[in-house]
């Protein structure tokens, strides 16, 4: 418990003060520093607007928006909170921090790459933002044809155009990162001593990679049709509205992997420094995350069991997706074993990460209802598959990322965060998600549609616990943000590695790391999660 | 203060055995979330870490819980599949003796067409105890027809036509939601179904007028006479109904039947295939027949084409699905 | 570590992230073929949009194929494997450090997508004036007359497939695709050519016209997929 040792005054962060030498920076700590301060941006811009008809939805009459700002307030809501923020979120900041330290590389492979996909992150968001200025946007997030391409009155060609581009951010992410994984690890770093974060990595980028570029040429194709009416996916043409939605789907279902893959990694590295555990059963939690990303891609069906699909393609695709459910069990299975005989820690990262193992097992849970024909005919497109969404995304990839970003927050900027406020922002958050979300799978159940701006009025109870709890759930975030921010004005100095946690970033780099990452050459000896070594408990 | 509903209404036998599965659902999660969240909260307290200076020993990784993680969840889940495989083609063959009625949805309303040519907009009169089939289209963006209390649900998609069945069981008065969104008042293209007595609706069929008003929105044109009239008037009747010399198969009285293409195949003759021959005749040749037909495309209209579809089933002598 | 002394010994184009020339070498390689399994995908999401389209309007299918100038068409596939070849010749001259070479068998290159781009062009002229382009200038009676005058005497057609627009929505979205990924070899020879010339590689240094070259491979390649079932199938 010394923490008397000095920061080192020379580091990734001091390397340069200039604005040129940030925006210029290949360095894949400062760029993942720029997709922190952008994404967080971001995802103010998208919790205002759910903020805003969230109020809105209070009571069962209009009484807040018109409908068509409720219709492009939701819009913005999904599509900034999917393509700006779930989707980069944890590869962007974490990934792009951690990825390189964590296998002892000095940098990505490709590191004006890096910095490329950074920009064309910018570029995308520029162009969506500019479509919400312009007036917004009113589709849905899903931009279903022949709404999107031919009936709607929004910028809908900006905002599309938008998406596109910064699909090839996580394209050319996802790129970077298998290389790195594949060809940069240091000596010693065998496949099964890399630490699980790395895992979950990798297996996101192998779907960015074959995913995403699909996602692309749909929605240029939506644009095509409709900047020069081209009608690829227009009834009227004889073209087919449910082409598009199997196109759709075909990336953006294996897109909920791309957002809480890497979410699994950050809950294995904070499980097992907290409870002082190797990983239980880490071969079967790493080779899960690749089984996710494979089946993943055959599941995509599911979401338009009512959609005139053929019978039979659904019954493929409702088997198919309950098996992406035993991986997903196996997850959280090894994880609650990790606990068994540890030392447990309730710090804040591992409230946060506990309240992820349960939060997204019931969004794993419910799932399986809709995974189910007969049932998901029922609950498909009303608030229960909100809900059950929201349990993955918010519940699930959100919980990850903050608790990935209170665990790393010391190495990435060499100080500690007030622990007590961290703890009541994690509690406040996690209650405050509950009331929001969980009545909506009541509501949903009783029938009551998605995307309704308004409702029958037996609807109104859940909808008002829904507000409620999205009031506690603002203000628990608003203590995590100020939590985090203030700590960068305290003097004190964290230490090397203030979590006692195993893995290079924490021991054989300083907090915060200098611009090379180590100072001596990364050899490594010892198998992931080795909490018997003593040397991680002393200290640096 | 009123009790707040925290369940639909149940109007037919198989909204009941949807629950039934719904409750097997929730009985296997509820089972997982206590278990899962109990050993969490135990392991946390019962582990928590007394000093700094604790060092777990570590734990040997074993097969068993691998093997019993992936078997068990696999059993649950696959007893999931087939219940919902069952259920959901048990709901997708509607019976033969169903009361068919005509779906157009269109921004933001929907449009209903009863046998007998009544309409009606938004609100839609069923009688109870008899299978009611909707054929469905849009005329324009993807919009879906949902019956929260039938637990039923299908998409209405500009271009084709798709269909749903449902048996109400239970007088009364249900919410008609559109689920897929659609644009501005997508919230407002909502509606009623009224499950009525069968006399009721009998005489609520067969009557124009309400209480000494005229009925907004009820319009008696018979689909099926007003089919006759496009069918013998545009030649269809010299064409297609058998007569010595014609060039064209006798299709007036084979509406659900499987019809004999150019090539060897067969084609079921059904709503979507009588729309697309009047639009697109060359695309499935008869066999044994010329290319001959002219395009009706331009020349009827949705409605128009919907009656001649209306006249031939009421001919047809098909009696199989 | 065990590295051999021959491989930490740092070469001027050795960028300083890498541990030897060979992680180098070999973590671009890599990152080349995962830039070509998206692209793969890119385009597979307007095959997978044919292949159904096609299986549901198979007569406008066979119809816009019959369209189509196939000797057009042909020439231009035999163009583009022309500028595989002499891409070949490039690297194969780099690998030697034939700096004059080199940039001869780019120009070449260049040439030959110029003339591919030229016959597009005549192609895309000639929709353009018989109204063809869906969405734009499409017009029933003027693409009937056009397909009916690529058809025999005894298959002439009355009236328009259905999907026919479809098709050519199709051929331009792939066509023009194809086209913009050779405009970006453009762009990427120039940028190349001028590193060539200012003497940057060396016949054990040239990862940019090895991958230019596997690049404009797979533009190629596209093509050779696209001729066959846009203009014969």
């Amino acid at each position: 418990m010394n923490d008397s040792a000095e920061q080192p005054t020379y580091n990734y962060l001091t390397a340069g003060d200039t604005v040129k030498s940030w925006l210029l920076t290949v360095d894949h700590k400062r760029i993942g520093v720029l997709y922190l301060i952008a994404m967080t941006c971001f995802f103010l811009v998208g919790g205002t607007a759910a903020g805003l008809f969230r109020l809105e939805l209070a009571t069962h009459n209009p009484d807040v928006l018109s409908n068509d700002t409720y219709n492009k307030l939701f819009t913005m809501h999904g599509i900034i909170m999917v393509f700006f923020f779930l989707i980069p979120a944890v590869p962007g900041v974490l990934g792009n921090f951690l990825v390189p330290l964590m296998i002892g590389a000095k940098d990505v492979a490709f590191p004006r790459l890096n910095l490329a996909s950074w920009y064309i992150y910018m570029l995308g968001g520029s162009f969506t933002l500019l479509a919400v200025l312009l007036g917004g946007i009113d589709t849905g997030w899903t931009f279903y044809t022949p709404y999107s391409s031919v009936y709607a009155d929004s910028n809908v060609i900006l905002a599309g155009t938008g998406v596109f581009i910064t699909g090839f951010s996580s394209i050319l992410t996802g790129l970077n990162f298998i290389v790195t994984i594949h060809k940069m690890r240091a000596p010693g770093m065998t496949w099964m001593r890399l630490p699980l974060f790395i895992w979950a990595q990798y297996a996101t980028s192998i779907i960015n990679i074959l995913g995403t570029p699909v996602i692309a040429i749909t929605l240029l194709l939506v644009v095509f049709e409709r900047a020069f009416g081209f009608g690829i996916f227009d009834p009227a043409r004889g073209g087919d509205p449910v082409l598009y939605q199997h196109l759709f789907w075909f990336y953006s279902h294996p897109a909920v992997y791309i957002m809480i893959l890497p979410g699994f990694g950050v809950v294995s590295e904070v499980l097992a420094c907290c409870s002082r555990k190797r990983i239980y059963g880490y071969e079967f939690v790493a080779f899960s995350s690749l089984a996710i990303a494979a089946i993943g891609f055959f599941v995509w069906g599911h979401h338009m069991f009512t959609s005139s699909q053929s019978e039979y393609a659904a019954l493929i695709f409702s088997v198919l997706t309950y098996l992406v459910g035993i991986p997903t069990a196996i997850k959280i299975f090894n994880w609650t074993a990790t606990l068994y005989k540890g030392s447990i820690e309730l710090s804040a990262p591992m409230i946060y990460t506990l309240g992820f193992i349960g939060l997204f097992l019931v969004g794993g849970l419910t799932g399986l209802f809709l995974a189910t024909m007969a049932v998901n005919v029922h609950l498909h497109d009303t608030y229960f598959v909100v809900a059950h969404f929201h349990y993955v995304m918010v519940g699930g990839m959100m919980m990850a990322w903050l608790a990935g970003l209170h665990f790393w927050w010391p190495k990435m900027f060499g100080k500690m965060y007030n622990e007590f406020w961290a703890r009541i922002g994690a509690v406040v958050i996690f209650f405050g998600f509950n009331f929001t979300f969980f009545p909506q799978f009541i509501a949903g159940y009783m029938g009551m549609p998605r995307r309704y701006h308004v409702y029958a009025p037996e609807y109104q109870p859940f909808q008002m616990l829904s507000t409620t709890g999205a009031f506690f759930m603002g203000i628990g975030l608003l203590i995590c943000m100020v939590t985090l921010i203030s700590s960068l004005f305290k003097k004190g100095y964290c230490g090397r590695n203030p979590f006692k946690a195993t893995g290079l970033e924490w021991n054989q780099a300083a907090s915060p790391p200098n611009t090379h990452n180590f100072t001596a050459p990364v050899v490594v000896d010892v198998e992931a999660y080795d909490y018997t070594d003593e040397r991680i408990y002393q200290d640096a | 203060m009123k009790a707040v509903k925290t369940s639909p209404d149940v109007a037919s036998t198989y909204a009941d055995q949807v629950d039934g599965l719904y409750y097997y659902l929730i009985g296997v999660s509820v089972f997982f979330t206590i278990a899962i969240c109990a050993l969490i909260i135990y392991f946390s307290v019962r582990y928590r870490r007394q000093s700094d200076a604790d060092r777990p020993a570590p734990t040997k990784d074993g097969k068993l819980l691998e093997i019993l993680g992936s078997v068990i969840p696999f059993i649950l889940v696959m007893i999931m599949f087939f219940w919902g495989a069952k259920l959901y083609f048990d709901a997708r063959m509607p019976p033969k003796d169903a009361i068919e009625i005509l779906v157009t949805g269109k921004q933001w309303m929907w449009k209903l067409q009863h046998p007998n040519g009544k309409r009606e907009i938004n609100d839609l009169h069923v009688p109870v105890g008899v299978p009611i089939k909707l054929t469905m289209t849009s005329e324009d963006v993807i919009h879906s027809f949902y019956l929260p209390d039938f637990r039923k649900k299908m998409d209405v998609v500009p271009g084709k036509y798709t269909q749903m069945w449902f048996k109400p069981e239970e007088e009364g008065a249900y919410n008609l939601f559109c689920a897929e969104y659609c644009g501005t008042e997508h919230s407002l293209m909502v509606g009623k179904l009224y499950v009525v007595g069968q006399e009721e609706y009998e005489k609520w069929l067969n009557t124009r007028w309400v209480d000494g008003a005229p009925m907004a929105n009820v319009d008696t044109n018979d689909p099926v006479a007003a089919g006759e009239e496009i069918w013998d008037t545009n030649c269809a009747a010299a064409c297609h109904t058998g007569k010595a010399g014609a060039i064209a198969p006798n299709i007036v009285d084979k509406f659900g039947t499987m019809r004999d293409l150019e090539g060897g195949e067969q084609i079921l003759m059904d709503e979507n295939y009588v729309r697309n021959s009047m639009q697109n005749p060359n695309e499935h040749i008869a066999k044994g027949y010329p290319a001959a037909m002219v395009s009706f495309k331009g020349t009827l209209n949705t409605t128009q084409m919907n009656q001649v579809i209306a006249y031939l089933k009421s001919r047809s002598t098909a009696d199989s699905e | 570590m065990s590295h051999a002394s021959s491989d930490t010994e740092h070469k001027p184009y050795q960028q300083h992230h890498f541990e030897s020339m060979q992680q180098q070498t070999q973590a671009t390689l890599l990152g080349i073929w995962l830039f070509m399994a998206q692209e793969i995908l890119f385009f597979g999401g307007m095959f997978a949009a044919y292949t159904v389209y096609r299986i549901l309007y198979p007569q406008a299918w066979a119809m816009g194929a019959a369209s189509q100038n196939v000797w057009l068409g042909m020439t231009n596939t035999i163009v583009l494997i022309g500028s595989s070849v002499s891409i070949v010749m490039a690297v194969h001259e780099a690998r030697h450090n034939q700096k004059m070479k080199v940039l001869k068998w780019f120009a070449i290159t260049l040439l030959l997508g110029s003339v591919f781009f030229g016959i597009k062009s005549i192609e895309y002229g000639g929709k353009w004036d018989h109204q063809m382009v869906p969405g734009l200038n499409w017009n029933d009676h003027h693409a009937l007359e056009t397909i009916n005058h690529h058809l025999a005497e005894d298959a002439q057609i009355a009236e328009l497939p259905k999907g026919i627009q479809l098709y050519y929505s199709l051929y331009f979205a792939m066509t023009g695709m194809h086209a913009l990924h050779m405009v970006i070899g453009f762009g990427l020879a120039f940028w190349i050519m001028g590193k060539t010339a200012k003497g940057c590689f060396n016949e054990e240094y040239y990862p940019h016209i090895e991958y230019f070259g596997l690049y404009w491979h797979f533009v190629d390649v596209v093509w050779i997929f696209l001729f066959p079932l846009l203009y014969l199938i």
